[in-house]
């Protein structure tokens, strides 16, 4: 049996389907909030398995030359059911603005090869330099234009400026994603106050403007704390790949996800200084102090 | 026969076009998206592309990434 043929177990969302709607981007409706990386894994078989686990219905892909002269051997489409999956080609790798157009139509033409739906869809990166990985604004920006030009939807990375964030949606970007902390650092989101800035100016008036916390990830509760904080999304990869034990790290990413999300619908109750009791003072039979 | 620069190093191939090359290759049964002088050549025209002197191309994949 190919890993194809393989039954595909579909995990299913944690959250009932009455309490939140699917995650919209670029007119597409995405099961998961959750999009995760299919980099970095042992192997394909336990990237398979995580996919499945992680609830994910997008994930994302790298463009890279095709190996020429030594025997391909397995190769990624072989563990993707494109069929269930929506492919989000990245321009991860290109450190300015004419790199990562070639790469984005590079990935556009594949996936055109494949019939996806997420043909037209690109995860842009524009990087700086390789030891920070943190994205270049200029050049960003400047691939944005180019790319809403030639008819991509742009899943724009970005960092947690919200000048920034507000200048790549103004440019068309179909869903600007800022990172929570450096490319598979593991730090989490290290300044929440900006990515509650970026959502509340993103989403005035736009509400459902899609706004997807790419990048950091170190654990699960960072997931929920992006979810939270109203994020429309998360995406990640290493904090799956690179765990322990990569299939229950996958389940506790799609747990972390509804529960930050139903916990940001559900309206969290405000910070006090001092307690509140949860159980009645009348009745009580007990001396209580200062009374 | 046409000498190429093919994902970045010098190469002599016999094909005049990129359906042609992609077979010389073994390619030309999976999922490969060509760039010919930094234009990408859509798989519809591989066989009304040309394969000429000097050209840079580039035939890349999906792999994994994030």
């Amino acid at each position: 049996m190919t890993p194809t043929d393989a039954p595909m177990q579909t995990t299913p969302s944690p959250i009932p389907a009455e309490l939140d709607g699917p995650l919209c981007v670029a007119g597409r409706t995405l099961a998961s909030r959750l999009i995760v990386g299919t980099g970095k894994y042992a192997d394909f078989e336990t990237m398979q398995k995580c996919l499945d686990a992680s609830g994910a219905a997008a994930v994302t892909v790298a463009v890279r030359r095709e190996r020429l002269y030594n025997d391909a051997g397995q190769s990624l489409l072989e563990f993707i059911d494109t069929d269930r999956f929506t492919i989000l080609p990245n321009t991860a790798g290109c450190f300015d603005a004419q790199d990562a157009v070639r790469v984005a139509r590079l990935g556009r033409e594949l996936l055109d090869q494949l019939d996806n739906p997420g043909k037209d869809w690109v995860k842009l990166e524009v990087l700086a330099d390789k030891k920070t990985l943190l994205p270049d604004p200029v050049g960003t920006l400047e691939a944005t234009k180019e790319l809403v030009a030639d008819g991509f939807q742009v899943l724009c990375y970005t960092s947690d400026d919200p000048v920034m964030a507000g200048k790549l949606k103004e440019a068309g970007a179909a869903s600007v994603m800022p990172a929570g902390s450096p490319i598979g650092s593991g730090q989490g989101v290290l300044n929440p106050s900006a990515i509650a800035i970026i959502l509340e100016m993103l989403k005035d008036g736009d509400p459902d403007y899609p706004v997807i916390v790419d990048a950091g990830v170190g654990a699960a509760s960072d997931v929920s704390v992006a979810m939270e904080l109203g994020a429309d999304g998360v995406l990640l990869n290493t904090a799956i790949a690179h765990a322990k034990d990569p299939l229950r790290m996958a389940h506790a990413m799609r747990c972390a996800c509804a529960a930050g999300r139903l916990s940001f619908l559900g309206g969290r109750i405000p910070k006090k200084l001092y307690a509140t009791a949860s159980s009645p003072w009348d009745g009580v039979i007990s001396y209580i102090p200062g009374e | 026969m046409p000498e190429i620069t093919l994902n970045g190093e010098a190469k002599t191939v016999a094909a005049s076009n990129v359906a042609d090359l992609l077979r010389e290759l073994g390619l030309d049964a999976q999922p490969v998206a060509v760039e010919r002088n930094r234009a990408v050549a859509p798989k519809k025209q591989h066989p009304d592309t040309p394969v000429e002197p000097g050209d840079r191309i580039e035939l890349v994949t999906l792999v994994g990434g994030g």
